[in-house]
């Protein structure tokens, strides 16, 4: 659907050029929810507007369904924008129309005659829920609601891709969570392409199925979104996933883990992380019968990502006879991740 | 009595053509000015470095010659447009000279705060910069613009009161010739007062107007 190849960025100013885009490859395919993350600065703001060419990019080549973008002539671009929509972070919204007009503006600008227009901003409006704020004015909305118009004005159109730039940054996670859902909704519903940029893990993990991290100017990491959940290869996705998955422990069992003696054979804490269907088998109460161990929990957190399972235990396992290190290669053979927590 | 009356009605009829007329072209001319001036700014939908230096150029030209200058230096230009060099037609001349840049200013500024993103939301719909012009910048700034025109007209009031100068009449005219070459202060007294109220009347259309437009926003 959108192929991405070489993509370089360069401003030029008069303190020296600056690379916002350093050659990014990505490939979105037909009917996803692809998601950019990156922090403000990455690039990720550019690398969307080089995909309708609201920023000319300095090198390299944007392909959307077999169109290439960076040889349209002016005429040609405006007609291929009218098939891809856009939001925003601030909406913005005309903020000298009412709701029905906002929504009706694109399809005046693609010379749409009054009759059709109407019937489409109606059903445009019900698809977003705001059919009774037809004719509020945008300063009598809330973000939300601001956000629903502005995805109304973008699908009005019947876009092809949906560019979605920092969409939920300026709401409450609330709101955020009813714009997503509305999004991935839509997604669903019309089959359309969604890429979305968002410096918020939970955004990416609540609706992308694919997902790119960007930092300083290039993309250092790309997968399905389970992909960079189980197995995140930067530093910066790790980062990032410390945020949904909390990882990180409690500053009280540190310091327990920390006194323990390690030199006594018998007692480990191993910290176990799944993934996925594994989930699903009674790992725990298996290994306390099969090498007679006590196992103790001591902190843990179980999330869904999507429909996947995903979280991890802390567990004390105490055996005799080396129970507890035979338990440990047990579940590493099930395909477990299993650290044992010594120095933390 | 009576003479008093008809001059200063005569006067205040003057004064209210000159003004209104050359508001009428100052508008006419000056908003397309503030748009070519905004939109052939650096990073803006027509950008065109050479075209916005000369009319940033002209424009402040024309606005750094002080009013009673203009009128006098335009005689041959006024000549050779309206046929005739003095009268109240021909002081509509530099009138609507000195506005339009003015007006143009105002304008560009007025536009200049609609915001960034709402053009970008507009251009990334597909639409065109003449598009983006009348239904996006024009729209959104129409109050503030309106706003622009109040203050022009009232300039123009004040500086229609030299047009005596060139034999254009008016209040200005009729408060010097009779209020202070010929001793009589109550004729002084009567212009500044009509010229007070016409500021206060325009000043409040103007503002009527401009909630007008700003409704629910």
């Amino acid at each position: 659907m959108i192929f991405i190849k070489n993509l370089t960025k360069v401003y030029h100013s008069d303190s020296g050029d600056v690379k916002a885009l350093d050659g990014v490859n990505l490939h979105i395919k037909k009917g996803e929810i692809f998601g950019v993350i990156g922090l403000s600065g990455a690039g990720k703001s550019t690398l969307l507007r080089c995909i309708n060419m609201l920023e000319r990019p300095t090198s390299g080549s944007v392909e959307i369904d077999g169109v290439e973008m960076t040889s349209l002539s002016p005429n040609e671009l405006k007609e291929m924008r009218k098939k891809i929509g856009m939001i925003f972070q601030h909406f913005n919204l005309l903020n000298s129309r009412n709701v029905r007009s906002n929504v009706a503006f694109p399809l005046e600008i693609a010379g749409v005659d009054k009759k059709t227009i109407n019937k489409k901003v109606e059903k445009l409006l019900e698809l977003v829920g705001l059919s009774d704020k037809a004719n509020s004015f945008p300063s009598q909305l809330s973000g939300g609601q601001k956000q629903r118009v502005g995805i109304a004005r973008a699908l009005a159109n019947d876009p092809k891709v949906l560019l979605c730039d920092e969409a939920t940054s300026a709401l409450d996670p609330q709101t955020t969570l009813s714009i997503l859902n509305l999004l991935k909704d839509i997604n669903k519903k019309l089959g359309i392409t969604i890429v979305l940029i968002t410096h918020e893990m939970n955004v990416i993990k609540q609706i992308c199925h694919s997902v790119a991290v960007i930092e300083q100017s290039r993309v250092v990491e790309q997968g399905s979104l389970l992909e960079i959940f189980s197995n995140p290869k930067t530093e910066t996705a790790k980062n990032f996933l410390k945020s949904v998955t909390l990882s990180e422990l409690p500053e009280e069992l540190k310091e327990r883990i920390r006194n323990l003696d390690h030199s006594h054979l018998e007692g480990r804490i191993v910290k176990i992380g799944f993934f996925g269907e594994v989930t699903a088998e009674p790992v725990i109460s298996t290994i306390v019968k099969k090498f007679d161990v006590d196992a103790n929990i001591l902190y843990g957190n179980i999330d869904h990502i999507q429909d996947t399972p995903y979280g991890m235990l802390v567990v004390e396992l105490r055996g005799k006879n080396g129970g507890a290190v035979s338990a440990i290669e047990y579940l590493k053979a099930l395909g477990l991740k299993v650290e044992v927590l010594e120095n933390v | 009595m009576s003479e008093t009356i008809s001059l200063l009605l005569l006067s205040s009829w003057q004064t209210i053509y000159m003004v209104l007329i050359s508001v009428f072209i100052a508008t006419a001319f000056g908003i397309p000015l503030g748009i070519l001036l905004l939109i052939t700014d650096k990073g803006h939908i027509l950008q065109n470095g050479p075209l916005n230096k000369v009319l940033g150029t002209i424009v402040n030209i024309f606005r750094s010659v002080p009013f009673i200058i203009l009128l006098i230096a335009l005689i041959p230009f006024t000549r050779f447009l309206v046929g005739t060099s003095i009268g109240t037609t021909a002081a509509i001349v530099p009138l609507s000279i000195a506005a339009i840049p003015f007006m143009g200013r105002l304008t560009e500024t007025s536009l200049r705060e609609v915001g960034r993103g709402i053009i970008e939301a507009a251009q990334a719909m597909g639409a065109s910069p003449f598009q983006i012009i009348t239904k996006v910048l024009v729209p959104e700034a129409l109050p503030s613009i309106v706003s622009g025109i109040t203050i022009t007209t009232i300039n123009l009031v004040g500086y229609s009161t030299m047009a005596g100068v060139i034999g254009g009449g008016g209040l200005g005219d009729l408060a010097v010739r009779y209020g202070y070459q010929r001793f009589m202060p109550d004729i002084m007294l009567y212009t500044v007062i009509i010229l007070v109220v016409m500021v206060q009347l325009t000043q409040m259309l103007g503002d009527f107007a401009v909630r007008q437009f700003s409704r629910n926003r």
